[in-house]
């Protein structure tokens, strides 16, 4: 079976991120930038599936500009066997990056397709569900447990109310969730190998994607600042105050 | 013998500053066929770096011809000199002193210098690999440097190994290069070990912190180059404070205190927090807001403190030996040049042996012998160091003495014996409000599941000798407030808060027993400093 894995080149999480000054984005001038940790997740999973000896290959896939290629670059340090590189000047919305990535799958005809539940970054939630949608097969969200059972795949998800265990059939699309494992770290050696393992770059149009913004940004701003408080000697200080301001 | 995995190079270098770098590029453009490495602790090329920084450009025209038509990130020509001696409500204005005069140069972020640099030495060729700690040095068998080994990943705060374990490789080279910066941990043991600053004086240092500021529009004049000495520290402290305007209404400010103070009550951090309060910084600062902060160790010492920078199989280059010019405030030019010339000296020999008398007879260390009376004057005041160097920079250095350079392990006075001045100091407004928010800006993360990276190695000292003599002065000279003693029944515990590390390495210069030993944690932790 082949694994395909989305991974988004993202903001790092130990980055403090600022909004531009004229509220069109976020800073990314200098910025650290990473692999997704949810996708970094997804393709632990995915070389613990090959290790296992239930898979037998395992693809990266990114969309983006030419700087995701060192996000590609990791995932093969990590152990992927290849990377696909969707070249875009420009961000993709999930659903132009949910229909890009079905061409691959129509390219590729993988056994399964594993990616984060969302990227840090725009927080979305979508792209793995569209897909699913797109390629009318099976999705399981927010896994953190999987079993492969031939040709179906049982899936612990977290949910809301604690954890639902459900049963897809395969192909499917399944995004993964924190609990689900901790990923590798890279061994030096590996970012050599890394660097001579097969890296395909496939453009929009070879791919005969129309890109479409179906989301208009208006603006960005920074949460408000918080305010300087007060220690209050008692409750019934504490009652007054939020009185005076009205709170209560 | 071992069982680790092992990948050869010609030339391994140890850190990705500018010393490294440019010791990579050189080697490449000499000889495109060598195989060479630099191998990073920072999870990315500059983000352990932290420098003022205004740069002399000459050392970058050589290394790379035509840089100035795609030049780093932050490089912003410098229009204007100013130095000021501060008071607590006033200012006088000082004559700039020659070696300070800026006319060519830049200012430049050195972490974002050093990116830079590492896509041009990727570029040649170079493998770099970020996120890996040089953790010990690897030996061969006549007992020369034959490379380093990587520290394991995935160790446990006891020692276990975790699921995620894997084993740190070894790296093996004809040469290493130990570009670590000031008191890199390898070259440490290097000098120790082959005893390489037996004939020199001890080595001094002083502590640098750092903030970047985006101020209000308006209140920052790109390219002016503002020096401070006086208020807030005492005329028997050496230091002052660094404050380069820079693009985009943002303000590199920093503040510098030589190790050697000796009031064991004194937190550099504080008196940094002050410098901003001045009523001309204040005014500057005032409305804005933080992007990034840290501190780092400064090597001070100078020609007096050089160590033999070679040794079998390996060479010190940069701060990590020490070639930084203090009167100049300024390191990186040297550090490129070393680099450079240990470039040259390792394509054209193939060993170490005949650098040391190289570098002695060139331009870098001619620069550290004409202000070598600079700094040690300031032992014995300001107005005393003022003077004297006024007097050596007229005569460059030519009067026939040289002063001592003393350690700064044994310069703090013990409690009672030493009367603290009054530091009028004031209420502060102006953010981080401590240490703790400071970090915060740093962006510093270490995993706290591993072995605290900060070994003290007499930990009864912490809670006997030291509370009487010193009062634990580690819980005020770190910058980062690793170190708290905590009080626990009848008596104190020393807490360490290794996960605050921003790897300056003040603690491990300044603690008065030395027994505190930094250590290189799991590659990849520390700060992740922007544009710094």
């Amino acid at each position: 079976m082949k694994i395909l894995v989305g991974i988004k080149r993202v903001v790092d999480y130990n980055v403090r991120i600022r909004v531009k000054s004229d509220g069109s984005g976020v800073d990314t001038d200098g910025v650290k930038m990473s692999v997704n940790p949810f996708d970094e997740i997804a393709l632990e999973e995915a070389l613990r599936m090959r290790e296992a000896g239930t898979a037998e290959e395992v693809i990266v896939v990114s969309a983006g500009g030419d700087e995701c290629q060192q996000q590609l670059r990791t995932g093969l340090a990590m152990g992927a066997d290849r990377a696909i590189q969707i070249q875009s000047s420009h961000a993709l919305q999930p659903l132009s990056t949910a229909r890009a990535f079905l061409k691959i799958i129509e390219r590729e005809e993988p056994g399964l397709v594993i990616m984060g539940k969302q990227a840090i970054d725009d927080d979305n939630s979508q792209t793995g569900q569209m897909l699913a949608a797109l390629w009318h097969r099976p999705q399981a969200t927010f896994a953190s447990k999987i079993e492969l059972n031939g040709t179906t795949a049982t899936v612990t998800r977290e949910v809301d109310a604690g954890l639902e265990t459900i049963e897809v059939d395969l192909p499917a699309v399944i995004s993964v969730d924190l609990r689900l494992n901790e990923p590798r770290f890279v061994k030096l050696p590996d970012i050599m190998k890394a660097k001579r393992k097969p890296l395909d770059i496939l453009s929009l149009e070879d791919l005969d994607v129309t890109v479409e913004g179906n989301l208009e940004f208006g603006n960005y701003s920074p949460p408000p600042h918080r305010e300087k408080g007060i220690m209050v000697e008692d409750a019934a200080q504490l009652v007054e105050e939020l009185k005076n301001r009205g709170l209560i | 013998m071992t069982d680790r995995e092992i990948m050869e190079y010609d030339v391994i270098i140890v850190g990705a500053g500018p010393a490294g770098l440019s010791c990579a590029i050189r080697l490449k453009q000499l000889k495109p066929d060598l195989m060479v490495a630099v191998i990073e602790k920072s999870a990315e090329v500059g983000a352990h770096i932290l420098s003022g920084a205004v740069i002399e450009p000459e050392p970058l025209d050589e290394l790379l011809p035509g840089w100035r038509d795609n030049p780093p990130p932050v490089c912003i020509p410098v229009e204007k000199d100013e130095l000021w001696l501060l008071r607590k409500e006033g200012r006088i204005k000082l004559p700039t002193p020659p070696q300070q005069k800026n006319h060519g140069n830049f200012i430049v972020s050195l972490g974002a210098m050093c990116n830079w640099m590492a896509e041009k030495a990727e570029a040649l060729e170079v493998d770099i690999f970020p996120g890996y700690a040089a953790s010990e040095i690897r030996f061969t068998e006549d007992g020369a440097v034959g490379g380093v080994v990587i520290g394991d990943m995935g160790v446990g705060r006891e020692g276990n190994e975790k699921d995620t374990y894997m084993q740190g490789i070894e790296i093996h080279a004809g040469m290493t290069v130990l570009s670590e910066g000031c008191r890199g941990h390898l070259s440490k043991q290097l000098i120790r070990k082959f005893d390489l600053d037996k004939d020199c004086d001890p080595q001094t240092y002083g502590i640098g912190m750092k903030e970047l500021w985006k101020v209000q529009p308006g209140k920052s004049t790109p390219g002016l180059v503002q020096h401070t000495a006086g208020w807030p520290l005492d005329s028997k402290t050496y230091g002052g404070s660094f404050i380069y305007h820079l693009d985009k209404d943002r303000i590199a400010i920093g503040f510098v205190v030589g190790l050697d103070y000796h009031d064991p009550e004194f937190m550099p951090f504080e008196a940094f927090q002050q410098m901003k309060h001045h009523p001309m910084v204040h005014a500057m600062l005032e409305g804005g807001e933080i992007l990034s902060s840290g501190a780092r160790a400064i090597v001070e010492g100078g020609y007096q403190s050089l160590p033999k920078t070679e040794m079998p199989g390996a060479l010190l280059i940069g701060d990590a030996a020490g070639t930084l010019n203090v009167p100049k405030v300024k390191g990186t030019h040297q550090a490129m040049r070393c680099g450079m010339m240990a470039a040259e000296h390792i394509s054209e020999t193939g060993s170490a042996k005949g650098f040391d008398t190289k570098l002695r007879n060139s331009e870098v260390v001619k620069e550290l012998y004409k202000v070598r009376n600079i700094r040690p004057a300031f032992y014995k005041g300001f107005w005393r160091g003022f003077l004297r160097a006024a007097i050596e920079t007229i005569t460059a250095g030519k009067l026939p003495t040289t002063l001592t350079v003393h350690s700064d392990d044994s310069s703090l006075e013990k409690l009672g014996t030493y009367t603290a001045p009054d530091r009028k100091w004031m209420d502060r407004d102006l953010p981080p409000r401590d240490r703790l928010a400071a970090v915060y800006f740093a962006a510093t993360e270490h995993d706290e599941d591993q072995p605290v990276h900060l070994r003290i190695l007499e930990p009864d000292v912490c809670i006997t000798r030291c509370v009487e003599e010193y009062d634990n002065p580690c819980t005020r000279f770190c910058p980062a407030n690793v170190y708290e003693m905590v009080e626990e029944g009848s008596g104190r515990r020393l807490q360490i808060n290794s996960a605050n590390c921003v790897h300056c390495k003040t603690c491990d210069i300044k603690d008065p027993y030395q027994i505190i030993n930094w250590v290189t944690p799991e590659g990849g932790s520390g700060p992740a400093y922007q544009n710094m």
